[in-house]
């Protein structure tokens, strides 16, 4: 299953939605067996790049390539057993239980007269042992919480087996403590796994703290990559986000922490600005 | 063989490489609405003006009965039957497979224009180009494909909300309505009446030939929805995780949605545009079966129970005066649809 890393790229990828172009000739470059994280301001096009790397997205030019082949050359089923997505916002069927869900992630194992194999058992169990959430099997997932739900459909993504794992915001609607809690199990995914994760963040200092290899989005382009230490600064906060900061050392971890300059500061830098400007 | 229980969505055979996963509930109600489904026929088969025993009735079909019974079962009650039973299972099976296309109870083919364009499609026929079956069921699956084909294109925008369709689907069912009055105030007097009889829904006069064209419907598509049972699983996960899932997305709904309007257009070209049916035995059954999924036979079975049930009820619950089973049906519909969406707003 997991063995091998996973080897995903794009190249020259012109990527948007009907006739809005959000990005225009993009490379990137996932380093197999890291966890990338992909960072970066609202409606800069990593959620776009991310369904463009899952296949969900086609490019309107440029291809993505797994492994060696075309992303799109690829049967769905095939492409399932190698790369999983765990969408934004994932809508469960009414009234479904968790071992229900989890299951569905062996459809692309599954055959009209193969439903069930002992295989498929196995993975679901594991799926939902590693995530936590075996003792919830026969519990509907609309009476979960916001935390269990993202540990339910991340251990349906699990039970598929794929050794590339693309993951759209997966610590939004959580509060911090879950927020933690799934990017502590991800991590293991990727040091237990071997899996090759690339996850789409918000919060810059988990994405500084998790991440092997950090990239960093703006206007559709990518403008930074690399080791979160050397990627992630204040010239680039500022520059990328538009945001006045200082970056330290994370206390617990020695990563980069951003810590925002304090709103006064910020509207006298603000004011300098615009005196500069007019 | 083994049967395992953990973890595992249902009942799992298994024998060498193959095996099978089955929902309990849902065989278990399967089940008994088949045992109810035989009830209500054979009651069918039974009472009436000339009245036969149950034993009799059952002697009758195995072939050892009377001159009388062998009449008034095979020539008189029987095709009526098949056809209630055929065309509700058409009806239950297509209204499942389209709510779980939508993800929308109300998704259903009689309330987004499918039924009512496989209506204006017979009417047509029936009134311009001839009065004979075959115009009138080939007329039926033009319009029912032809009004499927316009709401999708309606609604379609990179790919379909269920809300957008179910609301593009009503204002195409409200405009082939109109479409079909004016069809009748056009027509000739006595074509009109009859066609009107028809457009109510309706099993009075039905024989082989009618129960033969649900029948084709049921025997043909019925196996083809149950073989897209679980891509329809997987469409209900949203278009994103069932493609990231293996699942051809764009091609499964289109052969999800063409099984359903043919088995729509085949109900309706063989007893009209009975309302509800579609509607209410999909939810009815999911509430007994508690599975997810669209569930395709216990609806056909529920289906064929409330086509039956409300055709006993039009026939002999009214007194004197028969009824068009539309009739029934519709009144039993609406009040379980003025429930349905009352205990969705509660709800929401």
């Amino acid at each position: 299953m997991t063995n091998g890393h996973t080897d995903l790229s794009g190249s020259g990828l012109t990527l948007g939605y009907d006739r809005r172009i959000v990005s225009r000739d993009l490379d990137v470059s996932i380093p197999p067996g890291s966890f990338t994280v992909i960072i970066g301001p609202n409606a800069c096009g990593k959620s776009t790049l991310l369904k463009a790397l899952s296949g969900i997205l086609t490019p309107e030019a440029g291809t993505v390539v797994l492994d060696g082949k075309e992303l799109s050359s690829y049967p769905a089923k095939a492409l399932a057993r190698r790369l999983g997505l765990l969408p934004q916002t994932a809508v469960a069927p009414d009234a479904i239980t968790v071992v229900d869900l989890v299951s569905r992630g062996r459809y692309p194992y599954q055959r009209m007269l193969r439903q069930w194999s002992a295989e498929d058992e196995q993975a679901v169990a594991e799926a939902m042992a590693a995530t936590g959430v075996t003792d919830l099997a026969d519990r509907p997932v609309d009476e979960l919480s916001g935390g269990q739900r993202q540990r339910v459909w991340l251990a349906m993504v699990l039970a598929q087996q794929t050794p590339l794992l693309l993951l759209d915001e997966p610590t939004t609607f959580l509060d911090i403590a879950h927020q933690i809690d799934v990017l502590d199990l991800c991590a293991e995914l990727h040091e237990q796994g071997g899996r090759t994760l690339v996850a789409v963040l918000h919060d810059l200092n988990h994405a500084a703290r998790y991440a092997t290899h950090l990239i960093v989005m703006s206007k559709g382009a990518i403008v930074a990559e690399g080791n979160p230490s050397d990627v992630l600064t204040e010239q680039l906060v500022t520059d990328v986000f538009g945001l006045q900061c200082q970056v330290i050392d994370d206390p617990e971890t020695g990563t980069p922490m951003v810590i925002p300059a304090r709103r006064r500061a910020r509207s006298r830098e603000l004011a300098l600005d615009t005196r500069v400007a007019s | 063989m083994t049967v395992t229980h953990s973890p595992a969505p249902g009942a799992v055979w298994r024998r060498g490489r193959w095996s099978l996963l089955v929902h309990r509930r849902s065989v278990a109600v399967g089940l008994t609405l088949f045992g109810l489904v035989v009830a209500v026929g054979l009651i069918s088969l039974a009472v009436g003006d000339y009245p036969i025993s149950v034993p009799d009735t059952v002697r009758t079909l195995l072939g050892n009965g009377s001159v009388d019974t062998d009449y008034v079962i095979f020539e008189e009650r029987l095709p009526r039957l098949l056809t209630a039973l055929a065309a509700g299972a058409a009806f239950g099976a297509s209204g499942a497979l389209f709510q779980s296309l939508t993800r929308n109870p109300l998704g259903s083919p009689d309330i987004i224009g499918f039924t009512a364009g496989a209506s204006t499609g017979a009417l047509a026929a029936f009134l311009l180009v001839g009065t004979t079956l075959q115009f009138v069921a080939t007329g039926a699956i033009i319009g029912g494909l032809a009004s499927a084909v316009v709401v999708y294109g309606l609604a379609y925008r990179r790919g379909t909300t269920s809300y957008r369709l179910v609301l593009i689907g009503v204002a195409v069912q409200l405009l082939l309505l109109s479409t079909n009055t004016f069809l009748l105030m056009r027509a000739d007097v006595l074509d009109a009446q009859s066609a009107s009889w028809w457009l109510v829904g309706s099993l009075n006069g039905r024989d082989y030939g009618y129960a033969a064209i649900a029948g084709a419907a049921v025997v043909l598509l019925l196996p083809i929805a149950l073989l897209l049972h679980r891509r329809c699983l997987m469409l209900e996960l949203g278009d994103t995780s069932a493609r990231t899932l293996g699942v051809p997305v764009e091609r499964s709904r289109l052969a999800v949605a063409t099984v359903g309007v043919g088995l729509a257009a085949g109900a309706t070209a063989s007893v009209g545009p009975i309302a509800f049916v579609a509607l209410a035995a999909p939810q009815l059954a999911r509430r007994l079966t508690t599975a997810t999924g669209p569930g395709v036979l216990p609806a056909a079975l529920m289906g064929a129970l409330l086509l039956s049930v409300s055709d006993l009820i039009a026939q002999h619950g009214l007194g004197e005066d028969q009824a068009p089973v539309g009739v029934v049906s519709s009144c039993l519909g609406g009040a379980y649809l003025i429930w349905m969406l009352s205990r969705t707003r509660q709800g929401g």
